[in-house]
């Protein structure tokens, strides 16, 4: 049996309090304060200590265990500014060669679903990041949120990818298994991995919840669990945040110790493979197509969309930021164009949700606003600057207009 | 389950919430099969009793031979009553009474000519004479009914509470509808703080409107914790009123403050964010409707900020006027220091108007679709304020969501959550 492991890593660039007369007087849209705080302190519980229990286990088990990991260009570039140990230890990851880096939107967005150009505009500068730093050519792609549909697979075809990464949505594969290779419906060259939201849950969401009949979950057990997977199936993906170890999961809760075992049981007492996305999708053939006419993410039990867009707020959000986008094309100012894409982070919308008003405790820890209403007001201050901004230099751009 | 009940107030005669939420609740205790006494200081004839017994404390005859004027462990009960002004029976009976009980030291020059005692049911000069006296008729009433738990609303009514636990033996329970520092800041007034807290102390349960008032009771009053409940109120279904003209004759958008212009409602801060919110927004106007101590000065304040052509004064508002106003209304902002609960952002709420809310305020704790901001933060009360009336997402959510949120907060989750209090008091 194959192991497939990813890992999302991923910080945005937070707002400050940006309040309404602070519109057209000056674009200090983030909390530079609050970004580097939190950076510095996820890098020393979560990146540094989790990469280093990766090193071990590669060190370790050779050939037998590699990972992947996706990193938005936002939490590269956070981490150059604020932490470049961080970019140092996945370096010496990268170094080992038992380490994929998969490819995203450069800035953790949801322009799949809204401009093909800004998207592959937006992949193509994540991928020259991911070669500069890492020195790989990415053959992966994930979008974000594990975000996927027909349309978003023949963006990802055309340019030029061959395997992608989504969620296995019970209402995608009805009664077949995750834990097997398939292929696009619209663009039958693209491959598909398809996250095995149990057993990836099991770890990232209930691993310290003590109200669930499995806690402990020991590596022993998972491990067992892992076995029980059909002789029939061919890889079994593990797609979760990587702020899973020592941030969402605290150390005390043991996630370390977890991390530690229960790859090495795997391989020594189960004979499990870990490989990474690129590898299987290559040694598998695909098992079938998977048709996906309306977008799949791996948000909340809907799998939908809904955690980002569909309330008003969200929506008129969304509209409101790309309907800049010719006019910042057309400026083509960098540090216009820069703003403009860290404000496009799907963080900002999920700050903007309802949902979880009647659940979903999930949305209310990532939260950093007391609700939705504060968080829509806010970013609406900053984009009613931003379109100031675009507007005043538009006019400076094309004189006579 | 009989409930013996002391009120101050009840509609169609009321003057604050206090009426308005003894009617709402104990409506929705009826729907949830409780049989209530429902006692206040007068009775004016035309009260909706609805299938709930209503005493007048006013008509309740007092004899000097009665026992309510001893309590269960012997000791005179009988307050310190102007006593010139004692009406419960004539000189001579007097004497008699206090001959008989050894502990009435000092009998004055005393007026007899009343077996009954007709209160006002007011909040007027001889207020603190008539608690006090409520608390004596109280007891006679306690004697004279049968019930199984007592339950007095706000200070008021306390003294009546204890007296009627003292005579009965039976649990009470004390609501907090509103406390002292609520009404007068820091400036308490020392008797009704001794009042209400001598009334939580002898209680077995103290029900709290909110989280807010259950901090301060627990806080201020030192009360323990562990008999302090919260039970947030509810809202009753408006009546049917017939649809006022809601035309405004000028095209800029009006942000409401609507209330008491007094210290605890914070009118200094909504004018402050106004003045910020008009630096920038020229298509907006702020109307200040209500009245109170406070007036002149906010009315010096927005002359001297130089934007009395933008910012208004109506005067207090009622009935058909209220409606009005919020029809009228695009923002409606409740910048309370400090609110035990709050109805009237849920009024607002009703006529589709979006609100922003102290969180201060006792209403914060049961609304999503309001926008909260400390009441002190007028930097963030502007930034609300413009943000409603700019950005039209907001709006809509609050067009979708925001009457169906007031409808769903009702006064028979409060009378549910009262019984099983009630229940668990009686088995304890």
């Amino acid at each position: 049996m194959n192991i497939c492991l990813y890992f999302q890593v991923h910080q945005p660039y937070r707002l400050a309090t940006y309040r309404f007369f602070d519109i057209g007087d000056h674009d200090q849209y983030f909390d530079a304060y609050a970004n580097r705080f939190i950076l510095q302190q996820v890098a020393e519980k979560c990146y540094l200590p989790a990469n280093e229990v990766l090193l071990e286990l590669i060190e370790r088990y050779g050939d037998d265990f590699k990972v992947a990991f996706s990193i938005s260009g936002m939490a590269l570039e956070q981490f150059k500014a604020y932490e470049p140990k961080v970019i140092e230890s996945f370096q010496k990851l990268a170094n080992t060669g038992s380490v994929e880096f998969l490819a995203e939107t450069w800035a953790h967005s949801l322009v799949s679903l809204k401009s093909k150009k800004e998207f592959k505009a937006q992949v193509a500068l994540h991928e020259q990041a991911i070669w500069d730093l890492f020195g790989q050519k990415t053959v992966s792609f994930r979008n974000t949120e594990l975000i996927y549909s027909n349309k978003i697979a023949q963006m990802v075809d055309e340019m030029g990818y061959t395997t992608m990464l989504t969620e296995g949505a019970k209402h995608i594969l009805g009664w077949r298994s995750p834990n097997k290779l398939y292929n696009s419906a619209v663009v039958p060259g693209l491959r598909l991995l398809l996250k095995n939201f149990r057993l990836s849950d099991d770890i990232a969401f209930r691993f310290s919840n003590r109200e669930w009949n499995e806690w402990p979950l020991t590596a022993e057990k998972y491990v067992s669990w892992l076995q029980q997977v059909s002789s029939d199936d061919d890889v079994i993906n593990l797609f979760m945040d990587y702020e899973t170890f020592g941030e969402h999961q605290w150390k005390e809760t043991g996630i370390f110790d977890f991390l530690k075992a229960f790859p090495g049981l795997a391989i020594e007492e189960a004979g499990m493979r870990f490989k990474t996305p690129g590898i299987v999708a290559a040694e598998l053939k695909p098992e079938t197509e998977l048709d996906v006419p309306y977008p799949i993410s791996w948000a909340d039990e809907e799998r939908d969309l809904t955690a980002w867009l569909g309330n008003e707020l969200q929506d008129e959000a969304f509209e409101k930021l790309y309907q800049l986008e010719e006019d910042i094309d057309r400026i083509a100012d960098e540090k216009l164009l820069h703003t403009w894409r860290l404000l496009q982070t799907s963080d900002h919308f999920y700050y903007m949700c309802t949902k979880w008003f009647s659940d979903g405790d999930v949305h209310k820890y990532f939260n950093p606003y007391n609700s939705p209403y504060d968080a829509y007001i806010h970013y609406m201050n900053v984009l009613s600057d931003l379109s100031l901004r675009v507007q005043n230099m538009n006019g400076s751009a094309t004189p006579g207009k | 389950m009989q409930v013996l009940m002391f009120g101050w107030e009840f509609p169609p005669h009321i003057s604050g919430g206090l009426g308005t939420a003894c009617y709402g609740l104990t409506k929705a205790m009826l729907r949830a099969e409780m049989d209530l006494l429902f006692v206040v200081p007068k009775l004016h004839g035309d009260e909706p009793g609805e299938g709930m017994e209503l005493i007048n404390a006013s008509g309740v005859e007092m004899h000097p031979d009665d026992e309510v004027f001893q309590s269960a462990d012997g000791k005179i009960s009988l307050f310190e009553i102007d006593s010139t002004l004692l009406p419960y029976a004539t000189e001579e009976e007097y004497l008699k009474l206090a001959n008989e009980l050894a502990k009435v030291q000092q009998v004055k020059k005393l007026q007899w000519d009343a077996k009954t005692y007709s209160f006002s049911g007011g909040y007027g000069k001889s207020l603190m004479e008539e608690v006090k006296r409520y608390a004596i008729v109280a007891s006679k009433i306690a004697k004279t009914h049968d019930f199984d738990i007592i339950h007095a609303h706000d200070w008021l009514t306390y003294l009546a509470g204890i007296e009627a636990r003292k005579i009965s033996g039976k649990p009470l329970v004390v609501h907090m509808h509103a406390t002292e520092f609520d009404r007068s800041g820091q400036h308490v007034n020392p008797a009704v703080f001794e009042i209400e807290q001598t009334g939580m102390q002898a209680a077995d349960k103290v029900v709290a409107v909110s989280h807010l008032t259950r901090d301060t009771v627990i806080k201020k009053y030192g009360i323990d914790p562990d008999k302090v409940i919260t039970v947030h109120n509810g809202v009753d279904p408006p009546a049917e009123k017939s649809p006022v003209d809601t035309t405004k004759h000028f095209p800029e958008r009006i942000v409401t403050f609507l209330g008491r212009v007094t210290y605890q409602k914070g009118p200094e801060y909504f004018i402050e964010a106004a003045h910020k919110v008009l630096q920038r927004d020229d298509n907006v106007r702020f109307v200040m409707a209500g009245s109170g101590d406070m007036l002149p000065r906010m009315i010096r304040r927005v002359a001297e900020l130089g934007m009395g052509t933008r910012f208004h004064f109506t005067g207090f508002l009622r009935g058909a006027d209220v409606d009005r106003m919020y029809g009228m209304s695009d923002a409606y902002v409740m910048p309370s220091v400090s609110e035990p609960f709050g109805i009237s952002p849920l009024e607002a709420m009703r006529s589709n108007v979006p609100v922003i809310i102290s969180k201060q305020s006792g209403v914060a704790e049961v609304l999503k679709h309001a926008l909260k901001v400390d009441y002190w933060d007028v930097d963030g009360m502007a930034d609300a304020i413009y943000g409603t009336l700019n950005y039209p997402g907001l709006r809509s959510m609050f067009k979708k969501h925001g009457k169906n949120e007031v409808e769903g907060i009702k006064w028979d989750q409060a009378a549910h959550k009262l019984k099983k209090i009630y229940h668990h008091m009686l088995h304890e």
